[in-house]
């Protein structure tokens, strides 16, 4: 007990990407690390911290303030075999880096008929909960899943983070990495040497047989914490962390609707053309004589992220959860 | 295929240039676009493209001062540097006509060309969008303790883009080994560059401590000149360096134009424009026999290119769906 004791540790998110980062690093040369204030400050989220230190100012490069131009420049870097990892301060800072996003670092591979690859790994903190209104607490997940070319991956705890920021670095194609703002300072505990779990798969994190909710990123603690509260009421819902959402891994959701007969889709995206439409459309596709009620989905108005004041009263809960459990046995 | 010995670029990096391979160059654009142009009125290139002529001289001479194995990146008028760089004409028709045989198997058709081999980044269609790129593989060059340098053509619309901007600030900063060519044609699609361009051109790139120079751009030697220098500036890891090269672009912005007939200039300008043209003032620079000869071979060269490319066949749409991700998933397909 003592020996698997002392193989784990105690981290927070920001702490497991921090490590992910390092061993990253550690592991292939051609990582390099660019962004923000990443270097010297160690980025404002602090995930980057003391990483220029030991590995230098050429990996760990602070950047002017240019979205498009670290992104362009990361596709050259890309093009000549390096591995760029590009920090987004914040979530609504990439809009400016979105053109190189979707018109180049998408399309390079397809268009050279994969003489080239694209191991770029765009970090973006996303989310609300923290009072920092727009532009700071965006949910954009959804344009990127929407771009043909572009994985998109959203970590929702620290052993996530660890792992899936590795793996996102390994990968060959593009990845958004999407880093739950809120959750930074969660904490869990870490055992460096175990097998992680596949990047581009979804995940059940708690069994249930009433009904699944299926969540990524900040929201699968809140959905975590729906489920706890449903079981006091005597209902067993089955949560599902969806971990990559392009590819869309959509098997062990309709695995499990077959079960439930009921399915609940959460984020903090707007309802209106979030990633819970394209699951509710192929869990009716493929699950169609399995639902006992249509598939709810749960998010954010079709509005501006509002002022700090108000927005618990945006963002999705554990009572917005419960509701929509609520009307899903209605039916 | 065509023969590689006439369809390579001119002589790489030496400080005088080979008069008649620069004019072999430009001879070979200026064909090139107006054979390209015929096919597009035939409907064998679909789509339509946007004709270097008139430019040459810019590709030509940049391109005989670099070394085979220095980058370039390019543009949506791109055809020239491309086959300045290197890149076989037969192929690159294949491209535009978007056969399988083409330089990215007709994928990247007229505006996205591309030829890693022999350093060709690829064309782009987003105005400016290929500068960071360039500086990002001049970055991994210095990185990687290599003396290659990256040269980055745009045109002047180009230079009122945020990211090209953003992109002389990084270039400065890292003192990247990158040469950016700015093509000052006179038009951004139609609207003058005086009517788009606040302060000048040299100005934007001098603000940011970046050498910056005006160059003819109708006149090959001159450019390759004045790349040499800034090549070997870049090289001894000086930075980069502005080439603002003032030339006119004859033909439309792109062949809609010749259907469309839009009324942006007058015959008159287009015939003063015409009155320096690259291919005489470098031709002029040859003995008559040698310039005929080369005409020959370049007509040859062409003729087997058309050839060549309409002999191709067109890709199968079954592998619309291959190649997008590195781990050989296919794209999703349009139906559910």
């Amino acid at each position: 007990m003592a020996e698997s004791t002392s193989k784990t540790q105690q981290i927070s998110l920001s702490k497991g990407l921090n490590l992910g980062l390092r061993r990253a690093l550690e592991d292939d040369p051609k990582v390099l690390l660019m962004g923000e204030d990443i270097g010297k400050l160690g980025g404002v989220f602090r995930v980057t911290d003391g990483l220029q230190k030991d590995f230098g100012e050429a990996r760990v490069m602070d950047t002017p303030l240019a979205e498009s131009g670290i992104v362009g420049t990361a596709v050259g870097l890309a093009l000549a075999g390096y591995r760029p990892v590009v920090e987004i301060q914040f979530d609504g800072f990439v809009f400016p880096a979105f053109d190189q996003i979707v018109t180049q670092v998408a399309k390079m591979r397809a268009r050279a008929l994969g003489k080239v690859s694209m191991p770029i790994v765009i970090r973006i903190p996303f989310g609300g909960g923290i009072g920092a209104v727009e532009h700071h607490s965006e949910s954009p997940e959804a344009y990127f899943a929407m771009t043909a070319g572009l994985r998109v991956v959203a970590a929702s705890n620290p052993v996530e983070a660890y792992w899936m920021i590795q793996q996102s670095i390994a990968s060959d194609d593009p990845v958004v990495f999407f880093e739950p703002k809120r959750r930074y300072w969660d904490k869990a505990e870490l055992d460096p040497t175990a097998t992680p779990y596949p990047l581009y798969a979804s995940r059940v994190v708690r069994q249930g047989t009433d009904a699944t909710v299926v969540a990524y990123g900040p929201m699968v603690k809140t959905c975590l914490e729906a489920a706890k509260a449903a079981e006091e009421e005597g209902r067993s819902l089955e949560v599902i962390d969806l971990r990559t959402l392009s590819p869309l891994d959509l098997e062990p959701v309709f695995a499990s609707v077959r079960k439930t007969g009921r399915l609940i889709t959460v984020h903090e995206a707007s309802v209106f053309m979030g990633m819970g439409a394209e699951i509710a459309a192929k869990v009716t596709e493929k699950c169609f004589y399995s639902l006992e009620a249509p598939v709810l989905r749960v998010g954010a108005p079709h509005t501006p992220y509002p002022p700090s004041r108000v927005e618990e009263e945006f963002l999705p809960d554990l009572d917005r959860v419960l509701d929509a459990v609520d009307r899903a046995f209605a039916f | 295929m065509a023969d590689p010995a006439l369809s390579g670029p001119a002589s790489p990096s030496s400080q005088k240039p080979d008069s008649a391979a620069l004019y072999r160059t430009v001879r070979l654009i200026r064909r090139f676009e107006e054979r390209a142009v015929e096919l597009v009125h035939d409907g064998q290139i679909f789509g339509g493209i946007h004709p270097y002529t008139g430019q040459e001289a810019v590709a030509a001479g940049t391109c005989a001062a670099l070394r085979p194995d220095d980058l370039i990146t390019s543009t949506h008028r791109g055809h020239g540097h491309v086959l300045a760089k290197g890149a076989d004409p037969a192929r690159m028709m294949a491209e535009i006509a978007g056969r399988t045989t083409g330089l990215n198997a007709g994928r990247g058709g007229s505006m996205h060309a591309a030829d890693f081999g022999i350093g060709i980044l690829g064309a782009n269609a987003i105005v400016g969008a290929a500068a960071p790129i360039a500086t990002g593989a001049a970055w991994a060059a210095r990185c990687a303790g290599s003396d290659r340098v990256v040269m980055t053509y745009f045109g002047d619309g180009a230079v009122s883009q945020g990211v090209v901007l953003e992109t002389f600030n990084l270039a400065a900063l890292w003192r990247a080994p990158v040469v950016f060519v700015c093509e000052n044609n006179g038009f951004a699609t139609t609207t003058r560059t005086d009517d788009a361009v606040a302060g000048s051109i040299t100005g934007r790139a001098e603000a940011f401590g970046i050498p910056a120079a005006r160059v003819d751009g109708m006149d090959p030697e001159a450019v390759f000149a004045a790349a040499g220098t800034a090549i070997a500036r870049a090289r001894r890891s000086e930075g980069p360096t502005l080439l603002e090269c003032v030339t006119y672009r004859y033909d439309a912005h792109h062949t809609w134009e010749h259907a469309a007939r839009p009324r942006y200039r007058t015959p008159e300008e287009v015939d003063l424009g015409r009155s320096r043209d690259p291919l005489e003032i470098q031709g002029a620079r040859l003995p008559e026999a040698r310039r005929a000869q080369i005409d020959a071979e370049i007509e040859a060269v062409l003729e087997e290119a058309v050839r060549f490319a309409l002999d191709s066949p067109h890709p199968d749409p079954a592998t619309a769906l291959d190649y997008l991700y590195a781990d050989g998933t296919q794209a999703r397909a349009g139906v559910a």
